[in-house]
């Protein structure tokens, strides 16, 4: 047993942790570029993308095959639990994770030239794949791909696509075979940026960052355009989305983090009555109760994070679906307990809180909610 | 024991039914139901039909104004209220500072401002919170100095709800600083045109213009405004508080809040099914909507008690906390329900419904509404301090 970082993550997470620090002026003010909303709104600091991948940041979320240093579980969540406890909006989990996986997983020679623009911080990437009956269901696709002899043509629309405006190229899944809902027949799709048919409708989102619905008209796609093999992306979404989670749980571990010791802070300084509100037995009893969460979440990341390389992917997706569905209900406490404890200052927006609140609550929305994970957990551990 | 309401007042609910089908503005009741914003202009005009009914003012005095109505008619009008999905009521003037003045205040303040807040003239803010005045409101410091004929105010008010409306407000200050705190508190109407007064807005974390800051820097405020006597302002206000705590429960809000949530898992679908007959989803439904059904009994209890003439005590305080709780786990189920579809931060063109929402219908607002809610149970009390009255009450025996 050794819990400790090895000496590589450890220099990796003391840099990262200095460099957010440093930064966060321009790091809160991101939070709210999003909002913007003018055209070509991009939602995130382009600066601050282009120094954290100076830092190695998007490096360290590839294996040195794919031209990167790291790229397991514990580079993952090393990196992800720094942005979490800043409260970072820039895209990371989308272009790096999401959609770096399924280049890496599925790329042809020629495609998997994009990870190295994509470590040099040069790309921007979001997965288009949910749609709007689909929920949490990756198998529910039901915009489709027609073949040609020297065309594929793509229609349909996905749903609240993270980062589309920002990204050069979109990765958008539809079906070549089955009805939706059927895990075989999907594939995955390179559409740059401008593609003729494809539309976008752009808006921030609750926690930062923006997203767009996705209207694809149409489009007509070299054959060339395909990643991996036609209609099993499946088993590498799954992949892709167990990387994500594992990203996402750390990343709201982190945010929890920030949300815990603001909070312990505010009972020292805050007085009413006299007296620092912390010295109330209902708030410390409440307070004692968020430090115990907050080491289960730790842990419960630690146990995702442990599995994410394990050769059975039941107990990968079962791992992890205890780890989101144990921060789903760990992080409502957090969030809600935070911003209780501190009364009328964490309703403001500018007061740091509300935003870590809100990281928290809404990474909720994000590969299945808690419900949806207790019941992935459920059906994992009955097979 | 008999739960159900006697025939005059089912005939009551039934033209109170009536009333809004025909008066209630479609667009009004659809923006509401979609938790949109309406904006002064709708304020306005709501409480502008409701005067004409003559309906505007339900806890008042006839001789003021009001219609007589005991608590449980005020009760089944807030219910078909909500049902209808008709804006709430700005508090403010008419159901915080009006029992106030008709209580406390002078012939010729009831003469001047009562008929002005019905007529909707007059727009009231309450400046009862200051920075380091929150739960501990008797610490207040916003100073008051006689000067002849007039008052000079300095200090800050904040949280002040829709100030940005308001002409005028009504504030708790410190008249007597040498006084034990409480003593030492008057209750002064300020009018907002004032030189010296300066509204700052303060964003919520959902991004609304909700509430304010309000500087006070030399504002001359003439003694005539002095409502009562010279530092017994918290025993107005505390008088106050008590009125502000009525329909504390919201159990319309929260009746309207579950069908709303009804649709929408109705509508999304969960690995190809209606999310509404996922057990998951269904069981947390169920649990609320079982909260929902003993406390709104609790709430009758204490209204039939109160249109017997009795005081509510701690069960005010009771219905705050069990009210609140079950409101923000309604918002909790909207935001679960809507799925992805709670990402996504309204643009003002969709809250304004110029353009089409993302999701399914009224997902836009719940993320919103989630957040925002927040205040139920910081405001008005918190509920800590709701549980410290409770429990000094309880196993004190005395308040
Ligand atoms: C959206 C919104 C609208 C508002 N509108 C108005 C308005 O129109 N006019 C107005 O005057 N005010 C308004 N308020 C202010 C509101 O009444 C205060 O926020 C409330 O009284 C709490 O005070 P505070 O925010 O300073 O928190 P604090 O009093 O600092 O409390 C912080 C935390 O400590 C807890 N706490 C404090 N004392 C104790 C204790 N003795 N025991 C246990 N726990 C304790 C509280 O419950 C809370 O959890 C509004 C507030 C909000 C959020």
């Amino acid at each position: 047993m050794n819990f400790e970082l090895t000496e590589e993550r450890q220099m990796l997470q003391d840099s990262l942790r200095r460099f957010l620090r440093d930064h966060q002026k321009a790091l809160q003010a991101s939070t709210l570029l999003g909002a913007g909303g003018e055209e070509g709104a991009r939602g995130f600091d382009a600066e601050i993308w282009r120094k954290l991948s100076e830092l190695g940041v998007i490096g360290a979320l590839f294996s040195e095959a794919d031209g990167g240093f790291g790229g397991q579980g514990f580079d993952l969540t090393t990196v992800f639990e720094e942005l979490g406890r800043a409260g970072a909006v820039e895209p990371v989990l989308d272009t790096g994770v999401l959609c770096g996986s399924l280049i890496a997983d599925l790329g042809n020679k020629d495609q998997r030239a994009f990870l190295a623009d994509l470590i040099e911080g040069n790309l921007q990437l979001a997965l288009a794949h949910g749609e709007a009956n689909s929920r949490y269901d990756l198998a529910q696709v039901e915009a489709l791909a027609k073949t040609s002899a020297d065309a594929i043509v793509l229609s349909g629309r996905k749903a609240v696509v993270v980062n589309a405006e920002a990204a050069d190229v979109l990765l958008v899944s539809a079906r070549e075979d089955g009805a939706s809902g059927a895990e075989e027949g999907i594939s995955l799709f390179l559409v740059p940026r401008g593609t003729a048919g494809l539309s976008l409708r752009g808006y921030p989102l609750m926690a930062g960052g923006r997203a767009a619905e996705v209207d694809l008209d149409e489009v007509h796609l070299p054959l060339s355009a395909r990643l991996g093999e036609r209609g099993q992306a499946h088993e590498a979404l799954l992949r892709a989305r167990a990387r994500s989670e594992v990203a996402l749980a750390a990343e709201t571990l982190g945010a929890m983090e920030t949300a815990v010791d603001l909070t312990k802070e505010y009972l020292g300084t805050r007085q009413q009555f006299g007296r620092p509100i912390g010295t109330f037995q209902a708030l410390q009893h409440r307070m004692a109760q968020m430090l115990i969460e907050l080491e289960q979440a730790r842990s419960a990341v630690i146990n995702a994070a442990g599995h994410l390389e394990s050769p059975s992917t039941a107990e990968r997706d079962l791992q992890i679906a205890a780890a989101r569905n144990l921060i789903g209900r760990a992080g409502r406490l957090i969030a809600e307990e935070a911003i209780q404890m501190h009364g009328g200052i964490a309703m403001t927006q500018e007061y740091e809180l509300a935003h870590f609140a809100k990281r928290i609550i809404m990474a909720d929305h994000r590969f299945g909610d808690t419900d949806t994970q207790l019941e992935r957990f459920i059906d994992l551990s009955a097979a | 024991m008999d739960l159900s309401y006697s025939p005059e007042e089912e005939r009551f609910r039934a033209e109170v039914r009536q009333f809004l089908e025909q008066k209630l503005p479609a667009e009004m009741s659809e923006a509401m139901r979609l938790g949109r914003s309406i904006g002064k202009e709708g304020h306005d005009r709501w409480h502008a039909i409701l005067n004409e009914q003559g309906w505007l003012a339900p806890n008042w005095p006839v001789q003021f104004g009001g219609c007589a109505w005991n608590a449980v008619q005020r009760h089944i009008f807030e219910e078909e209220c909500c049902r209808a999905h008709a804006p709430r009521i700005v508090p403010f003037g008419l159901s915080m500072l009006a029992p106030v003045l008709q209580k406390f205040g002078s012939k010729a303040q009831q003469d001047h401002y009562l008929p002005r807040i019905l007529s909707g003239e007059d727009w009231w803010c309450q400046g009862y919170s200051e920075p380091g005045a929150g739960s501990d409101l008797a610490s207040l410091k916003t100073r008051a100095v006689r000067e002849g004929d007039h008052y000079v105010v300095n200090g800050q008010k904040t949280w002040t709800t829709l100030g940005q409306y308001a002409n005028w407000i009504f504030c708790l200050v410190r008249t007597d600083p040498d006084a034990k705190q409480q003593q030492g508190i008057s209750f002064l109407l300020i009018d907002m045109d004032t030189p010296g007064i300066e509204v700052r807005p303060i964003i919520l974390l959902d991004g609304t213009h909700e509430v304010n800051e309000i500087w006070f820097t030399d504002v001359k405020v003439p003694v005539e405004n002095l409502v009562g006597e010279e530092n017994k302002g918290w025993t107005y206000a505390k008088y106050l508080l008590t009125h502000e705590r009525t329909n504390i429960a919201g159990v319309g809000f929260s009746r309207a809040g579950l069908e709303a949530v009804k649709r929408m898992a109705r509508a999304q679908m969960h690995r190809g099914r209606p999310l509404i007959e996922n057990p998951h989803f269904a069981a947390r439904l169920a649990q609320a909507e079982i909260d929902l059904m003993a406390m709104a009994t609790t709430n009758l209890r204490i209204i039939s008690r109160a249109a017997a003439g009795q005081a509510p005590g701690v069960e005010s305080s009771m219905l705050k906390v069990k009210g609140t709780e079950i409101r923000q786990e309604i918002n909790d189920l909207a935001r679960r329900a809507a799925g992805v579809y709670a990402m996504p931060f309204a643009s003002e063109a969709v809250e304004s419904g110029n353009e089409p929402g993302l999701g399914p219908e009224g997902s836009e607002a719940v993320a919103a509404q989630y957040f925002n809610n927040r205040k139920l149970s910081i405001f008005g009390g918190s509920n800590e301090i709701q549980k410290n009255i409770i429990a000094k009450v309880k196993l004190g025996g005395r308040a």
